[in-house]
């Protein structure tokens, strides 16, 4: 890619002739332009530069949670156990003990990132994650009826769980269906089905007896423990290609953002790439929740805390994905070693994404006084 | 320009061109509704483990006799109907203040943390001060809403007024925050869990006339604030300039708004528990009845949220006879299914 890179400076002075005072024009934002075949891409500078911090950071908070346990390692084992250069127990413990759960965090919190930002664009609303189309209340109605009802094994409450949660899609993306999917509709028809389902998980939640239900409000939590290496892989590699089509269908995404009427008028197939980009995000947020359990709100807070980052306008996919993989593991970390007592990650999340996110507004509106 | 737009353009112009039957139609509709909430308050107070004929009721009131049927109308089920009646008018309104403030379908009034404040706060009342009834519970939960609405009023503020999208993104951000702290809470302390999932179903039963009584002056207040918004806010959904060129004040208005809202929802929570669905899903339905003027919008979830309340609570004490279920657990099962059939007709229109 880097063979074609041209940087181009858009900010320039005006040079007025005479004593007017220099004025600086705004000629937009400085661009990267990559051309390689017949490709061309154009990102913004800051959102590189934002990208390339976000990754840093995640590379140091995973060396620091590669770090710390009851066996406490140096950096400097670390890194060469992730290079090879150990053997015996700093190996294991890095490679086969700490470092699955690390990347869990990392992939499905960047899965988590995309997910939402696929879903505040399409439905055009700050507010929108996975759970607009029902998808967190209907896992968590089929994961109550396997614990309370069932009473079955962890593999029959992960299938439960991925049933309940795309029967209720399917069903409110059918039922916001008429003549084309069109957002307000989806949102209002998947509020009506998640109320629905969320009364029935509060009745189901007061019927059962307190562990069970304890136990129940836990999974819903979401949680990292036990998350051993085939799961990350089976999910990494599902996610690696939800995130290629996701790229892919961005092109189309940002053009929806102008409405459907242009977005057609520009050569968008409107319909299916709404359906595409719906479809691309619920496979998101199932193969975290088969995982890990609904780690709620990093698809809430994710893009908007990128888009704050970036200062771009739109909703944009890879700093979001960077802020979601930060999140998840500062989360995890916080959870498994700072927290008095170890906490579901989720929970984590919920209070470090809003407690920042909070941070940031409040810095913007000083900003603008 | 989506299509419902234009279909909202059109509907418009017939209104332009025929405003007196359109009129009418509202009026007509509004009476339906008043009718239909007495109905329900006096099958609310018929209804229940053991029918109560219309004529006893009329005794109890006006005849009191020691007769067991007679005391569980005073003592009971009266209260219920009448809590729910605030309730559900508090909720409504509260709802549809929200949804002209942000203009967001998303928004109910528990956006701005009204909801996440008083939970904690009833959270902490519960497992680190062990109060367990629901007179305490009340002004822990009244208090947790107003204290959290004016964090997010000041989070999201700025010179130049407060902009709804930010003030809704910070009462997300400060729910989220206790949200997570409470649920950190109840995962750790299983007693706090047990007393927290019964005062979060929301309820109207067993709440006593003389817990209603402090709270009214604070809805009387919010009833007069909501009236008085009303125009300003029908001007400022064509737009914050537009609003501002008519003479609106921006700022006050939204605070004034919010205040409102803020006591209403806050004090029906703290009389019945969270119940999220009813303040969505009346304004909604209001709009799509009347078209997009806040004066009658309000009329309609005044009567509309109630009724909805006590179909659901009468509802939630006949379906698994002898025992009940809570109303907030119900609103959801009746509410929805209207909700989803009403906006697939093609007038439903966005805000």
């Amino acid at each position: 890619m880097s063979a074609g890179a041209s940087s181009r400076s858009r900010l320039a002075h005006t040079h007025l002739t005479g004593a007017a005072p220099a004025e600086r024009v705004d000629f937009g934002r400085r661009v990267l332009v990559l051309r390689r075949w017949k490709v061309a891409v154009r990102v913004e500078w800051r959102s590189v530069t934002v990208c390339a911090g976000l990754a840093l950071a995640v590379a140091c908070m995973a060396v620091l949670a590669l770090m710390t346990g009851s066996y406490q390692l140096s950096p400097g084992q670390v890194v060469s156990a992730l290079t090879g250069g150990e053997t015996g127990l700093v190996h294991d413990v890095v490679v086969e003990w700490r470092l699955p759960r690390v990347a869990a965090a990392v992939v499905f919190g960047a899965a988590l990132g995309v997910s939402g930002a696929v879903f505040q664009s399409i439905l055009r609303n700050p507010l929108a994650d996975p759970s607009v189309i029902g998808f967190s209340q209907g896992s968590y109605t089929g994961a109550l009826i396997v614990i309370l009802v069932v009473n079955g094994t962890y593999q029959q409450l992960v299938g439960g769980a991925l049933l309940g949660g795309m029967a209720t899609a399917v069903a409110v993306y059918a039922l916001a269906y008429r003549r084309g999917v069109q957002g307000f509709r989806l949102i209002i028809a998947g509020i009506g089905v998640s109320a629905m389902l969320g009364s029935l998980n509060t009745w189901l939640i007061l019927k059962a007896d307190l562990d069970q239900a304890m136990s129940a409000a836990a999974w819903g939590a979401g949680s990292l423990n036990g998350v051993a290496w085939n799961q990350v892989i089976i999910g990494g590699v599902c996610i690696a290609a939800l995130l290629l089509v996701a790229g892919m269908l961005s092109r189309p995404m940002r053009q929806l953002e102008l409405g459907d009427e242009a977005a057609a008028s520009q050569g968008v197939r409107v319909s299916p790439a709404r359906l595409g980009l719906v479809v691309v995000g619920v496979a998101l947020t199932a193969t975290v929740t088969a995982a890990s359990g609904p780690i709620a709100f990093i698809s809430l807070v994710a893009p908007q805390i990128a888009r704050r980052l970036a200062r771009t306008g739109g909703i944009t996919f890879a700093p979001a994905a960077f802020v979601g993989a930060l999140l998840c593991l500062a989360a995890d970390y916080i959870a498994q070693h700072v927290a008095p007592t170890p906490l579901p990650v989720g929970i984590i999340t919920v209070m470090l994404g809003g407690g920042y996110l909070g941070w940031l507004l409040f810095t913007e509106a000083r900003r603008r006084l | 320009m989506t299509l419902t737009d234009m279909e909202g353009a059109a509907t418009l112009d017939t209104r332009v061109a025929a405003p007196v039957s359109h009129r009418r139609r509202r009026v007509v509709g509004l009476a339906a509704a008043l009718v239909a909430l007495m109905v329900l308050t006096v099958l609310s107070v018929m209804v229940g483990s053991k029918a109560i004929p219309v004529a006893v009721i009329w005794d109890a009131l006006f005849d009191p006799s020691p007769d067991a049927d007679q005391f569980a109308v005073r003592d009971y089920r009266l209260p219920r109907t009448i809590v729910g009646l605030a309730v559900g008018i508090a909720l409504g309104l509260s709802g549809a203040l929200i949804q002209a403030l942000t203009r967001n379908p998303l928004a109910d009034p528990g956006i701005l943390g009204v909801h996440a404040g008083a939970s904690f706060a009833v959270t902490l009342a519960v497992g680190w001060l062990g109060v367990r009834d629901i007179q305490g519970y009340m002004w822990f939960a009244f208090a947790g809403a107003l204290l959290v609405t004016l964090m997010v009023l000041a989070l999201g503020a700025t010179r130049q007024g407060s902009s709804p999208v930010v003030m809704v993104l910070a009462g997300v951000c400060l729910g989220a925050v206790l949200g997570g702290a409470r649920e950190a809470l109840q995962l750790t302390d299983p007693e706090a869990f047990d007393a927290m999932r019964n005062w979060n179903a929301g309820s109207i039963a067993g709440r006593p006339l003389e817990l209603l009584w402090p709270i009214l002056p604070f809805f009387a207040l919010a009833l007069v604030l909501t009236f008085v918004v009303a125009g300003p806010l029908n001007a400022m959904a064509l737009g914050d300039e537009l609003a501002a060129a008519q003479g609106v004040q921006l700022a006050r208005t939204r605070v004034l708004a919010i205040i409102a809202l803020t006591l209403l929802a806050g004090g029906a929570t703290a009389i019945a528990g969270p119940i999220g669905f009813v303040g969505l899903m009346v304004p909604h339905v209001a709009r799509w009845i009347v078209g997009p003027h806040q004066r009658w919008i309000f009329a309609y979830s005044l009567l509309l949220a109630p009724s909805l309340l006590l179909v659901s609570d009468i509802l939630g004490r006949v379906v698994l006879r002898p025992g009940e279920i809570q109303v907030g657990i119900v609103t959801a099962f009746v509410g929805a299914p209207v909700l989803i059939a009403l906006v697939r007709r093609k007038k439903a229109s966005g805000l």
